[in-house]
């Protein structure tokens, strides 16, 4: 479905280039979840980007379906098939959560049809599908939304950025659920996740651990837990998990 | 019950949403003459007689009662000055629709100057509506130039909605209020300018009895060439509570100058002034493409989104 081919990305900054990554390659199989983790400032977020078309990678490629997209813009990312939930999602003075909804999915999509999108990230729709999706919104709700929206694209490939940050624990175990449909109905698509989460974690096909724009480590949860937790590679994943 | 012909109904729905003849009250102006007017038991519109124009009076108490004056203006080079005295008695609570639409395929200017007064008594209450909107392709320019003066005794409340979203080349609107004890009012304005197009926008309002609040808020884009101007001053003479904004979106080489203006005469006066003036964000431009959108759909969502 995915395929990521020897991709770096550099940036230049006053005291010459900073490599953010360097000679990723990874591949997501049709039908599997792959999960994304490794410590902040790792590379994980520049790496959506670059799947969603959002930066160009300075070396390498990336083909989807079998067909180079490398040099597809983000529209046409978009209409290939490939959603990104944000990690930091977007505010919009005058547009309400209903206009993003009928944007993501293409269509009109009645009120009820987008209250049934809101009602899965645990958001009582009716009084929300009005709402403007600005300032009025707390981060939490936010996030929600912005999940909702690519949830409700049904697209090829569903990219989520560290889905469960700024969201409370009663909506969290929500959202596990949600993925965890996802991941039962996945059919012919795939779904990537950014996470810290040790319940994301758990259900991926596959995790990728991503650290100092490298990829570090990759296998099955059953194969990396036993580590993920030693100082060394990755911290993040297990205080967050024993903090819920 | 007026006979009118496609432009002007055209017109009508653009400028006050009205598909057929308005229930209540109302005065309809095409090229310079009344098409059609009804006074109702509680409203009564009477024309002007030394210049042009209406008396428009409310009796007190009226309530959920509604009176349209919309204008048309479709001939090429017609300028003209129309002067409306809105008399709202005390304790009424009423809808006045107003709004100017011009159709100008000629080479002459076309522009139409409407000086309203309102004078709302104790308690009244007013929600005003007035949308401009210009088309034809002629080369001769439509030109808006709208005075509005308002007057709120004690206790009354007036909301205005200015709308102008498309097809006037110059506009000059000036609006100036005074408000009494307890009095409040809310303006929001939503304007668009695009071409070689020109808005200026100058409020006055002068808050001058205790409790007395105004709420003036401009949300605006700028594109092309266009260029715009929002001035806005209040002035606390007493204890109230005051607050202006602009928010703007310029996009091409579109130019916004937003002049504010705060004036405390009394020690307990609370006045604000908030301007935002930039472009529209990178990030959501990018969400709207991720979902599909081309860079210019986004851009247009984004817009309407705005001025809505
Ligand atoms: N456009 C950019 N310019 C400069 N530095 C960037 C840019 N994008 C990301 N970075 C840097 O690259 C590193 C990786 O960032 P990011 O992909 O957000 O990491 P993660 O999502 O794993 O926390 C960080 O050090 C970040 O500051
Ligand atoms: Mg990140």
């Amino acid at each position: 479905m995915l395929e990521i081919k020897n991709v770096s990305f550099s940036v230049s900054e006053n005291d010459g280039d900073k490599e953010i990554l360097r000679d990723v390659s990874l591949t997501v199989p049709a039908r599997k979840l792959l999960v994304i983790t490794g410590p902040n400032g790792g590379g994980k977020s520049t790496l959506a980007k670059l799947i969603a078309g959002i930066e160009r990678p300075t070396a390498g490629s990336i083909f989807f379906d079998g067909e180079d997209i490398t040099d597809l813009n983000i529209t046409e990312r978009a209409r290939a098939g490939i959603a990104f939930a944000f990690q930091h999602p977007v505010r919009f003075k005058g547009i309400r959560v209903l206009d993003l909804l009928r944007l993501a999915t293409g269509k009109n999509a009645s009120v009820a049809e987008a209250c049934e999108m809101l009602s899965q990230v645990g958001l009582c729709a009716k009084e929300y599908i009005n709402r403007e999706v600005n300032d009025s919104l707390s981060g939490g709700e936010l996030k929600r939304i912005e999940i909702a929206t690519v949830i409700a694209r049904g697209a090829k490939l569903s990219v989520f950025d560290e889905p469960e940050a700024g969201i409370d624990l009663w909506s969290f175990q929500n959202l596990i659920k949600v993925f965890r449909k996802m991941r039962n109905e996945i059919r012919d698509s795939s779904i990537i996740i950014i996470s810290h989460q040790e319940r994301i974690l758990r259900i991926a096909d596959e995790i990728v651990v991503l650290k100092d724009g490298r990829v570090d480590r990759r296998g099955t949860p059953d194969e990396l837990f036993p580590n993920l937790c030693d100082a060394a590679s990755v911290s993040a994943p297990c205080r967050m998990a024993e903090e819920d | 019950m007026p006979e009118l012909n496609q432009l002007q109904k055209k017109i009508l729905e653009e400028v006050a949403d009205l598909h057929k003849v308005p229930e209540g009250a109302y005065n309809i102006r095409s090229d310079s003459k009344s098409v059609g007017r009804r006074s109702t038991e509680n409203i009564e519109i009477v024309p002007k007689t030394d210049v042009s124009g209406l008396d428009i009076r409310i009796r007190p108490g009226t309530k959920n009662e509604s009176v349209h004056i919309p204008v048309i203006l479709t001939e090429s080079g017609l300028r003209e000055t129309v002067y409306n005295d809105f008399y709202i008695g005390e304790g009424a609570d009423v809808l006045i629709v107003a709004g100017c639409g011009i159709d100008n395929c000629g080479n002459q200017d076309s522009e139409h100057d409407g000086i309203h007064r309102f004078f709302v008594e104790r308690g009244a209450s007013v929600r005003y509506v007035e949308k401009h909107y210009g088309q034809g392709d002629g080369r001769g320019k439509r030109i808006l130039n709208p005075v509005t003066e308002v007057t709120l005794a004690d206790g009354a409340s007036m909301e205005m909605e200015m709308v102008q979203i498309k097809g006037v080349d110059d506009t000059d609107r000036r609006t100036v209020a005074k408000l009494g004890a307890g009095a409040k009012l809310v303006v929001r304005e939503r304007l668009m300018t695009h071409g070689e197009q020109r808005a200026l926008s100058t409020y006055d309002v002068e808050l001058n009895g205790k409790g007395a609040t105004a709420d003036v808020v401009s949300r605006s884009v700028a594109k092309d060439d266009s260029l715009q101007r929002f001035d806005a001053k209040i002035t606390g003479n007493a204890e109230c509570r005051g607050h202006t904004e602009c928010d703007s979106i310029i996009m091409d080489r579109g130019r916004i100058l937003a002049v504010p203006a705060l004036e405390a005469n009394d020690v307990d006066a609370a006045l604000v002034h908030e301007a935002a003036i930039g472009k529209i964000a990178g990030a959501q431009l990018i969400k709207l493409m991720t979902l599909g959108l081309t860079e210019r759909e986004a851009e247009e969502q984004i817009v309407n989104g705005f001025l809505s």
